[in-house]
């Protein structure tokens, strides 16, 4: 991994944190749609991934190694976005 | 056959301690989704409890992790490079944002405290101080590691040959940037 590629990893993972917060802090999230939860929690994943795949450097770790974290962060975030389904459903958010 | 090694698939840093990220995984999972789905019972508590957290801090303490993180694989990048020198400063840079996200988020601990409000005072409140202190503690133990790995590469300990504890310690540094960037879009964003 060449260091221009950890830079741009890194400004990604800024720009991502900026829309997440601008999607926040617009009120886009909590208004009783699915939309805003599945896009806050994509964006989550996009940078999770690249977290697992450049920073811990998993894409040269053994398959295994780099598809039980993968799968960890696509399992929590689903259980998390099935939440806020149920929650919605329930209380009418 | 040995010139293949370095290409070979190999995971950065020490199995043992990778076992223990795979548990602390495992255990904050637990608490993510506890937390997701207490929400599901008391949506209007969790949302209005939710609105009184400062989003700024928490959006500033995720641009701190995500920074110190970058300036850990840089500094290993550095140390493989044998730039021990070029890899102390990056590990400096990663202890400066870990130190701005204490910082801040004492000062959110003290604000939430000073307003009265507590472990107990309801399931959101109770949730938010135990995520967010329990990930408190991964911060100050990555930052007792970094310490120690910048005390040592300052001193040339370490290099192209020599790399294994420093990538250990960057691996659980970005654990703590990983779990934090679930924890935030769940306890500082979505309602």
């Amino acid at each position: 991994m060449s260091g221009f590629l950890h830079v741009r990893t890194w400004l990604i993972l800024l720009a991502i944190t900026a829309i997440t917060y601008w999607v926040g802090e617009g009120g886009l999230a909590g208004q009783a749609s699915i939309v805003p939860v599945l896009l806050i929690f994509a964006l989550a994943f996009a940078k999770g991934l690249l977290v697992c795949l450049d920073f811990l450097e998993l894409r040269h770790a053994p398959a295994l190694w780099r598809w039980i974290v993968i799968g960890w962060l696509l399992a929590v975030l689903s259980l998390i976005v099935l939440a806020y389904a149920v929650g919605m459903h329930h209380g009418g958010a | 056959m040995t010139s293949f090694v370095d290409s070979a698939p190999r995971l950065r840093g020490d199995l043992g301690v990778w076992l223990v990220i795979l548990l602390e995984l495992l255990t904050f999972a637990i608490l993510f989704v506890s937390f997701a789905f207490a929400r599901t019972g008391e949506v209007a508590l969790f949302n209005a409890s939710q609105a009184t957290l400062n989003l700024n801090t928490g959006a500033i303490n995720t641009a701190l992790l995500i920074t110190g993180s970058w300036c850990v694989a840089s500094a290993v990048r550095a140390v493989q490079g044998n730039a021990c020198a070029r890899g102390a400063r990056w590990l400096l840079g990663a202890l400066a944002c870990g130190a701005g996200f204490v910082v801040v988020k004492l000062g959110e601990f003290a604000d939430k405290l000073a307003s009265g409000v507590d472990l107990s005072t309801n399931t959101f409140y109770m949730f938010y101080f135990f995520l967010t202190g329990f990930h408190f503690l991964h911060v100050v133990v990555g930052m007792l590691a970094l310490a120690y790995l910048w005390f040592k590469t300052r001193r040339g300990d370490y290099g192209q040959n020599n790399v294994h504890a420093l990538e250990t310690g960057a691996a659980f540094w970005h654990m703590v940037d990983l779990l934090w960037i679930v924890l935030f879009p769940l306890v500082y964003v979505m309602r």
